[in-house]
């Protein structure tokens, strides 16, 4: 082995045999004198890294595979002694036995390469730093301004492009900017699975541009493009929203986590004058390593839209601007009047902190005396909560799934869940660990989504409403399988019962993941009916009794209703009173009866951003904080806590957790949770003393409970034969679909997927429908049009139509008075163009 | 100590008498500053009327007290501000931050920013000696026009390539720096003491 500088040890002592053995499967070398041992196959870049020694690089991406597109990182390399005729590239070079590395710092070869490449990529590269978005963070600018040459010795024209190109609605591209690094296809390709931008022609000529699919035509929006443009190591690609807004020394960040859905994504937050300018993703290489969805990326412009700032009071039937102490003596008396009366129930919403859902849950038990509080703003069955009351504390023992889980499990199933749509960083997770591992995902669904084909999955096919019956289909699992269970589950009955039970006898480990990022919070603080916090029972005596303990006040044994029940009791007159926290009645099973719920109610408290249909209804409204003004912890799904701090401190908005708890105070109840902090050390502290972490599902309580509602199905499909016969509605929300966080911003829901309705090849002959032609849905209480996509009989049930969940704002199964599982007619639609097309 | 201290003591006095003043009669004849006295900012234009800023906030970044404000915005084809594709929509200078050092002047790769020789800017209000955008726009010259308005010379690269030709075919532009456009100037040599005196 020829090492012949050893700078550190004396000439004497370097003779001597005292070098520690190379381990098995690592080789050593030496970088700039200094010897290294690295693992085999690792590239010499990341073997310079970790000495501290940095090697310029545009292309090299950790998270990407290597191409040596740039050049940048040449450095010179001396093998058995001999050097190797040029210059290698760092990035694509893997490290050998006895190899013998010189970078910039000891090389005035490599130092020279690099210094010419370095010209090289300026030549056509237009040098307008002063009005690029990238200027003051710019790879290349840094690396010029360092190493660079001061001027050019190009005296021909520099070559033109049209500035920008729009890539979509919200990413812009530069191509004058643009190094051909391919980091942004490589990202597209690898990563994402969606190839929206591509390298195109040759020599000169090449450029990056908007990609086609083999069928040439322009495919689908990707969910992940706006990553392209923070892994891009120039100005080239850049977003419509951020555009020219900021500067990065105009810019502080903070450490965030992402409010749009149970992936519990890091993201920085930047922000200029107590405004949010863009976010981008954090590393977390436990969560979300460097990427986020789209959603996370560009939706924060609802923080800054048509905010509520002072609490409203209703007096002689108006809603008037007031104090906050007289909005909360308000609130306070008529809750106490109304509590007194028949009672008040809670209706949290799924967008919660943790903390925040332990102030509803304890102001439910403690101020309202009540169990009635539900945290489920969808479709929620009880048979959900009995499954959570088994699953939760899974979460805080040892076999609770992670993400990394994901990457190494050889199959992965997954039930009732699209995680394309209902939660993006698991997507991306999967989809790594497919490419890399070789996963084998199942999907028990009606149909092969476009996610489920990026994932290479295979179809189970399932009838909506009979996921349950088709589990059995599935291949033989063992303890290394995980299933993942998305919250539709709940629509299906029997279903959640039937896919613990699946799990706990193959030993496979099970995971829920709900769409929204406060759920598994809010159902470990106990913002639900029949959970304490700990992940209880209510119905548990000691439980209860353990609780009291901590609260000092007594906690209610009557079991509470759910969402629907306190809806209905309201309606009814049982109930007289409600407190919504930020809850859009569009997204309940039965819009219309929740807002006669409001309507009927004696006394209705809103806490909320904005406002709505709820505030229109209530009788004291408390503005409250948006998440970047606060801060607190999500529970990702994984059951990890991810704890922020506010982003936008100094706005004077409230938590939910301080508002409950002035009102508590006016009500003589403590709830203690007048800062975040306060209340997730006692939701810790409570927490350890109560809960009972599980280390696997307990035996299903519910065993033998079949999907009732899928035989029904059946047996009505049966009976209706050929084209009269109605399809069986599938459907799901979409990422993208004018959800309630997306206010405000136009350029990323253009990059929203079509809205369209999609029919196996089978169903639609029989009606005559064609790829694209316009088809109407109709149910018993409405219809909807949109233009028909058709998949083959192979990848969707014949007897299913599939629709997104919500368009145009309004939720399908309410458009239509069908839910998921029920009948619903589909024919060609006549000849005038309808509403609810496609935007 | 002798008799003849006094007089002594009184002799500077006396003599100083006789000397030529070197105070100004201000505010009744301010002194004019050298041309090169850095004074209030200015934003230029093009001959046609456009800015020549472009929203980089470099001059922010360059100041060391932190005196500027900027804010850039995409210019639109039906509501162009600057040639380019980017414009200051916001832009503030501080002048109870500002040291006068002309560094901002220095980082301005358009040359949009320079100073006048105003040198008057005192005043018993703090907002007041906020500057905005529309009191540092270089007043409109003949020939000019008020944006927004679209590209009259040209491509937005002859703006920047041919600037002194354009500029002559325009006609009188503005200039770049001096006191053109700054009647309040005129006059006396500006020092600190004699602005807070001019005030009083
Ligand atoms: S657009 Fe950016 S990321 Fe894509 S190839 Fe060009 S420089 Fe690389
Ligand atoms: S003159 Fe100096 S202190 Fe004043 S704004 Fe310019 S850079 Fe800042
Ligand atoms: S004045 Fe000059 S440096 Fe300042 S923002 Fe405008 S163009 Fe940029
Ligand atoms: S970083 Fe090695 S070739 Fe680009």
């Amino acid at each position: 082995m020829t090492l012949a500088n050893k700078p550190a040890s004396g000439p004497d002592n370097a003779a001597e045999p005292e070098q520690p053995p190379v381990p098995e499967g690592h080789v050593r070398l030496t970088i700039d004198g200094i010897e290294v041992i690295a693992p085999k196959g690792e590239l010499v870049i990341r073997a310079a890294e970790r000495l501290g020694i940095a090697i310029p690089r545009f292309c090299d991406h950790p998270l990407l595979e290597p191409v040596g597109a740039c050049r940048q990182c040449l450095v010179e390399v001396e093998m058995g002694g001999k050097p190797m005729p040029k210059p290698q590239a760092s990035c694509t070079q893997t490290v050998a036995d006895g190899m013998v590395v010189k970078t910039q710092l000891t090389s005035p070869v490599a130092e020279k390469a690099q210094r010419g490449n370095l010209e090289f990529l300026l030549l056509n590269h237009p040098l307008d730093c002063p009005v690029c978005d990238k200027g003051g963070e710019c790879p290349l600018q840094n690396q010029t301004m360092a190493d660079g040459s001061a001027s050019s010795r190009l005296i021909d024209e520099k070559r033109l492009f049209e500035k920008p190109i729009a890539i979509s609605t919200e990413i812009l591209l530069d191509r004058e900017r643009c190094v051909l690094c391919q980091r942004c296809t490589r990202f597209s390709d690898q990563i994402a699975g969606d190839k929206f931008i591509d390298l195109l022609e040759r020599g000169s000529g090449q450029q990056i541009g908007i990609g086609v699919d083999a069928a040439g035509e322009v495919p689908f929006q990707s969910y992940f493009s706006g990553n392209t443009i923070q892994i891009c190591p120039v100005g080239a690609l850049t977003s419509a929203d951020y555009r020219f807004r900021a500067r990065p020394f105009d810019l502080v960040s903070s450490r965030s986590v992402c409010e749009h859905c149970a992936g519990g994504d890091a993201v920085r937050t930047d922000h200029r004058r107590g405004e949010i300018m863009r976010r981008l993703a954090w590393n977390d290489p436990e969560v979300n390593e460097e990427w986020i969805s789209d959603k996370c990326r560009f939706a924060f412009t609802y923080v800054t839209t048509d905010r509520l700032t002072t609490p409203l009071v209703r007096r002689d039937g108006v809603l008037a601007p007031a104090s906050w102490t007289d909005a909360v003596t308000a609130a306070a008396a008529g809750l106490e009047k109304a509590r007194d009366a028949r009672g008040v129930g809670v209706l949290a919403g799924g967008r919660l902190t943790a903390s925040d859902a332990y102030a509803y849950a304890k102001f439910a038990r403690v101020a309202l005396r009540s169990n009635d509080i539900d945290f489920r703003a969808r479709y929620g069955s009880d048979e959900e909560l009995a499954f959570l009351a088994g699953y939760l504390p899974t979460l805080t023992g040892p076999n609770a799934v992670r993400y990394a889980d994901l990457e190494s499990a050889p199959t992965v199933v997954l039930v009732a869940f699209e995680p394309e749509e209902e939660s993006p960083t698991v997507f991306l997770r999967l989809r790594k660990a497919v490419r890399k591992n070789g996963t084998a995902v199942h999907a028990v669904a009606p149909l092969r989504s476009r996610g489920l084909g990026k994932l290479s999955g295979t179809l189970v096919k399932a009838l909506p409403g009979d996921e349950a019956g088709a589990l059995d289909q599935l291949p033989e699992l063992d303890e290394t399988a995980i299933v993942l269970v998305g919250e539709r589950a709940a629509q299906s009955p029997g279903l959640l019962t039937a896919v613990a039970e699946l799990a706990r006898r193959r030993g496979a480990r099970l995971a829920w993941i709900p769409r929204r990022a406060g759920e598994v919070g809010s159902a470990l603080a106990g913002a639900a009916p029949t959970l304490l916090p700990g992940g209880r029972l209510v119905a548990d005596p000691a439980a209860r009794e353990e609780l009291e303990k901590h609260w000092g006040a007594p906690v209610p044994d009557r079991p509470g209703r759910n969402g629907e029940q306190i809806i209905d009791a309201l309606v009814g007159g049982e109930l007289s009173g409600v407190v919504v926290g930020g809850v859009d009645p569009g997204d309940l099973p039965d819009p219309a009866k929740a807002l006669a719920a409001l309507e009927a109610a004696d006394f209705v408290v809103s806490l909320e951003q904005r406002l709505t249909a709820v505030t229109d209804r209530a009788d004291v409204v408390l503005p409250i904080a948006a998440v970047p003004e606060k801060s607190g912890a999500f529970v990702d799904w994984e059951g990890r806590v991810r704890p922020f701090d506010a982003a936008l401190g100094k706005t004077g908005a409230m938590e939910d957790g301080r508002v409950l708890d002035t009102i508590g105070v006016e009500m003589d109840v403590d709830l203690y949770t007048q800062s975040a902090l306060a209340a997730q050390t006692e939701l810790e502290r409570v927490w350890r003393a109560i809960a009972r972490p599980a280390q696997a599902l307990p035996a299903g309580r519910h065993e033998g409970v079949l999907a009732k509602g899928a035989e029904a199905v059946r047996q009505l499909l049966d009976k209706l034969p050929g084209r009269h016969r109605g399809l069986t509605l599938a459907s799901w929300r979409m990422l993208l679909d004018g959800g309630t966080l997306l206010i405000g911003e136009p350029h990323l829901a253009g990059t929203a997927k079509p809205d369209v309705v999609l029919l196996a090849a089978g169903a639609a002959a029989e009606r005559g429908i064609e790829a694209g032609q316009q088809v109407s849905v109709t149910g018993p209480a409405g219809s909807l049009t949109l233009p028909a996509q058709i998949l083959p009989d192979t990848e969707m049930l014949t007897d299913v139509v599939w629709l997104p969940g919500r368009v145009d704002g309004v939720s399908t199964s309410v458009r239509l008075g069908a839910t998921v599982g029920a009948q619903v007619h589909v024919e060609p639609a006549a000849q005038q163009a309808q509403p609810g097309g496609p935007r | 100590m002798s008799f003849l201290d006094p007089v002594k003591g009184f002799g500077v006095t006396f003599a100083t008498m006789f000397k030529p003043v070197v105070t100004d009669d201000y505010p009744r004849k301010p002194a004019a500053p050298a041309t090169r006295y850095h004074g209030r900012h200015q934003l230029n234009r093009h001959p046609d009327g456009l800015e020549k800023c472009v929203g980089c906030e470099l001059c922010a970044w360059a100041c060391p007290a932190d005196a500027i404000f900027v804010e850039g915005a995409d210019n639109t084809e039906q509501e162009r501000y600057s040639p380019g594709e980017r414009y200051g929509k916001n832009y503030q200078i501080n002048y109870l931050r500002c040291i006068g050092c002309g560094l901002c002047i220095e980082a301005c790769p358009t040359r949009a920013l320079s100073m006048t020789n105003e040198y008057e800017l005192a005043d018993d209000d703090r907002q007041r000696l906020i500057y905005t955008k529309d009191m540092l726009l270089a007043p409109l010259q003949p020939g000019m026009e008020a944006p927004p308005h679209p590209l009259r010379l040209g491509d937005s690269k002859d703006y920047y390539a041919r600037g002194p030709e354009l500029l002559a075919q325009q006609g009188s532009g503005p200039a770049e720096s001096g006191a053109a456009g700054e009647p309040g100037a005129a006059g006396q040599q500006g020092t600190a003491g004699q602005r807070q005196e001019g005030d009083a």
